[in-house]
């Protein structure tokens, strides 16, 4: 064989297994998931233990301060400090040329003070605003932290490093030692906030007043801040500093959605970040070590993406729902007050309204008209069934019915009387209003407008009063005591 | 409740050449005040006069750059136990996750003193507070779900769960409704009928002489101070709002009503 032929040989023999794996890469790649699955869950592996354990406490730890910095709208401060930190672990490194988690610790806790003087130089002897300012000393410190940690890759002494695990965080990287620092820090931080919670509530809601209470509402600050900067520099090394701040914002912001009440706001947050920290090492274990940072990130975000859809009170669904029943009882009442109308323009003789005259007034199609007959009759406001040619009121429909005409003149009369709109500007205001009057603003409107009997265009205002006499639901009674609004 | 103060009891409140500063450009100057125990005090001015920044300052809330401050005769640190604050309704956000009942127990904190967490004690003060203004019923909603006069309300029953001796109160009939101006001015009554005294940042000069037994004009500097009858008067209100046409027309009708 020619030696011009040699190394077409060679590449030919070292591809030819390679062809015959490839043909099995997917068995291949499934069955090493599942065994790489069964492998964290046992924890058999120390390594997995520490990177579970740390990243589990960087999500507590992160979870509970971040709720302090969403609740007083400091949620950019975690991602200032998590960039201005990095030259601070540049320093640490090259002061004991190790990855000594104290000494890159105290460097990174250094270089977050240092931040922070600096944005306060600027905002004060400037007259730059306070986002201007982040985004300076985020960026400058960052930049600084780059030029540093590239160094770092090409000098002799750094060798394997596994400084980039800062950019982007590998919680494999960690070593017990982290972890253990992990602990305390976290272990202080959920002391500090159980023995001053009460303190620290007070000051982020209130800090006006609770300088007022003789609480040193600033050195509470400067420690909220010091322990965010601490949570910070331990999360690094796991979730690394480009998305660092997104474990302070997202758990918080997520708990934020699901309850009104701080101190599960914090126990929620906790969970959602130990959970968001679990679940991304596990991912990023199965993905052959690819880096954590990114998917804790992911996790977290996936749970406020259900948050935001699914929660109880400010979720996405539960408001289209609401919006949409709050739509369908103001069809419902459009229609109670046409009947109403109807009723009126023949003197009140007839108590059934012929379905065709109410169907034309509404100006609905069939399909829509005989959906909202179901609906009054549902609701127990009406009582219709197919085939029927009027439709009757029930008691309540007709109180609910005289409650919105009720509301829609005397907001007419309101706003001609005490606004000094003209009579034919009223209308299209009132129709909105209607059917948001409270009860109480219905009997101030009454007691401002001395009880009126007619509205601008010299239609009676209907008396519940009357109404209820009429249906002998109650006995008469005296009109200066209001009226009984059914909800 | 009502006790009787000792013959020689230092004023509630001695104010001595106060000046304060934003950005060097002074904002008050010179303010000196002593306001005797058992007075509904008006603090009245035209917008930017310094009003909110007076009873801040002296609740060390912003920084002073000169003068001091007496409360109860003793340096206004020492003596901020004895002290309730009401600010203004804007101060806060309202969308923070406690509830109504929280809130007010915060005005309990103060006398708590660190690492006590409040009791039932404090617990049943907040609530008679709630009652106080009417706003009982509203312990356990979340404070956004409340109307302007709602929150107002909420924020003088944490005053009075202060159970202070001198309160400081910004602005508190801002947006409220007439009912509740009238039920809060009410509570002002019973505070200083049992020996309270109350320092009441408020704008609008028609009420203002119905409601307070004494008036501080204030425009940067303190324009006068006195008993109602005696303060309320053109030539006085007249310098405190300088040339401000619509304000003057304003107080010549207030005044006119009146003679």
């Amino acid at each position: 064989m020619s030696a011009a032929l040699r190394p077409a040989a060679l590449l030919l023999v070292l591809a030819a297994p390679a062809r015959a794996s490839a043909a099995r890469i997917d068995e291949l790649t499934e069955t090493r998931l599942f065994q790489q699955a069964v492998e964290f869950l046992t924890l058999a592996d120390p390594v997995v233990r520490t990177a579970l354990a740390g990243s589990l406490l960087l999500g507590v730890c992160c979870g509970l301060l971040g709720s302090f910095m969403v609740v007083r709208r400091l949620s950019l401060a975690g991602d200032a400090i998590a960039h201005a930190v990095l030259p601070g672990i540049v320093l640490g490194f090259f002061w004991t040329l190790t990855k000594n988690p104290l000494a890159l610790f105290i460097g990174a806790v250094l270089a977050g003070l240092a931040g922070a003087f600096v944005l306060g130089l600027i905002r004060d002897s400037t007259h730059l605003k306070e986002d201007t300012a982040l985004g300076l000393v985020l960026s400058g410190f960052y930049a600084v932290g780059i030029v540093g940690l590239t160094m770092l890759q090409n000098h002799p002494l750094s060798g394997q490093s596994g400084l980039e695990t800062f950019l982007f965080g590998q919680a494999a990287a960690l070593s017990p030692d982290d972890v253990r620092l992990m602990a305390v820090v976290t272990g202080l931080s959920l002391l500090i906030v159980l023995l001053l919670y009460k303190e620290l509530l007070a000051s982020s809601f209130d800090p006006g007043f609770s300088r007022c209470l003789g609480l040193p509402v600033k050195l509470l600050h400067h420690l909220v801040m010091v322990l965010l900067t601490f949570a910070v520099v331990v999360s690094l090394q796991a979730v690394g500093a480009v998305l660092v701040a997104a474990m302070i914002i997202t758990p918080a912001a997520t708990a934020y959605l699901l309850t009104d009440r701080f101190h599960r706001m914090i126990f929620y947050s906790c969970l959602l970040g130990a959970a968001s920290g679990g679940l991304g090492v596990f991912l990023s274990y199965l993905g052959n070590r690819l880096p954590t940072g990114p998917f804790i990130v992911l996790a977290a975000s996936c749970f406020f993406g259900l948050a935001f859809t699914f929660a109880p009170r400010h979720g996405l669904l539960h408001r289209t729902y609401r919006l949409r029943t709050r739509r369908t009882t103001i069809a419902l009442e459009n229609a109670l007050k046409t009947v109403y109308r109807i009723r009126e323009d023949k003197g009140f003789s007839e108590e059934g309204v012929p379905v065709g005259e109410l169907q034309a007034r509404l100006g609905e199609p069939d399909a829509v008209f005989t959906k909202l007959l179901r609906a009054l009759t549902a609701r127990q406001w009406a009582t219709w069934a197919p085939g029927d040619t009027h439709v009757f009121l029930t008691p309540a429909g007709w109180l609910r019915a005289c409650a919105v005409v009720r509301n829609h003149r005397l907001w007419e009369l309101y706003l001609t009387h005490a606004a000094d709109y003209p009579p034919d500007h009223v209308h299209d205001d009132a129709e909105v209003i209607e059917h948001i009057l409270g009860e109480d603003t219905v009997r101030q409107l009454e007691r401002r407008l001395d009880f009126p009997d007619t509205d601008p265009h010299g239609r009676l205002i209907p008396s519940l009063g009357d109404l209820q006499q009429s249906l002998g639901v109650h006995p008469a009674r005296p009109r200066a005591e209001g009226y009984d609004m059914p909800r | 409740m009502t006790t009787r103060p000792p013959a020689n009891e230092p004023p509630p409140l001695e104010i001595h050449d106060l000046t304060v500063s934003y950005d060097r450009r002074p904002v008050l100057y010179g303010v000196d005040l002593e306001i005797p125990r058992g007075q509904l005090v008006g603090i009245i001015g035209p917008n930017g006069a310094g009003k909110s920044t007076l009873i801040k300052a002296v609740m060390g809330i912003l920084p002073v750059s000169g003068g001091w401050v007496r409360i109860f005769g003793r340096p206004a640190a020492r003596e901020l136990r004895r002290v309730g604050y009401m600010p203004q309704r804007e101060s806060v956000d309202w969308d923070f996750p406690v509830s109504v009942l929280d809130v007010v127990l915060m005005g309990r904190y103060g006398r708590l003193g660190w690492l006590r967490r409040p009791s039932r004690a404090d617990r049943d003060a907040a609530r008679s507070a709630l009652d106080r203004v009417r706003m009982l019923p509203y312990a356990e909603r979340q404070i956004g779900n409340l109307s302007g006069g709602q929150q107002q309300r909420v924020f003088l029953a944490r005053a009075l769960a202060q159970e202070s001796d001198l309160y400081f109160m910004d602005e508190p009939f801002a947006g409220v409704d007439a009912v509740t101006e009238a039920a809060i001015i009410e509570i002002l009554h019973e505070l200083r009928s049992a020996g309270k005294t109350l320092l009441v940042v408020h704008h609008d000069l028609p009420t203002a002489r119905k409601y307070f037994d004494m008036l501080v004009l204030l425009n940067m500097r303190v324009i006068a101070v006195g008993p109602t009858e005696q303060v309320f008067t053109y030539p006085l209100l007249q310098k405190t709002y300088g040339g401000r046409l619509t304000i003057l027309s304003e107080v010549a009708d207030a005044v006119g009503t009146s003679s």
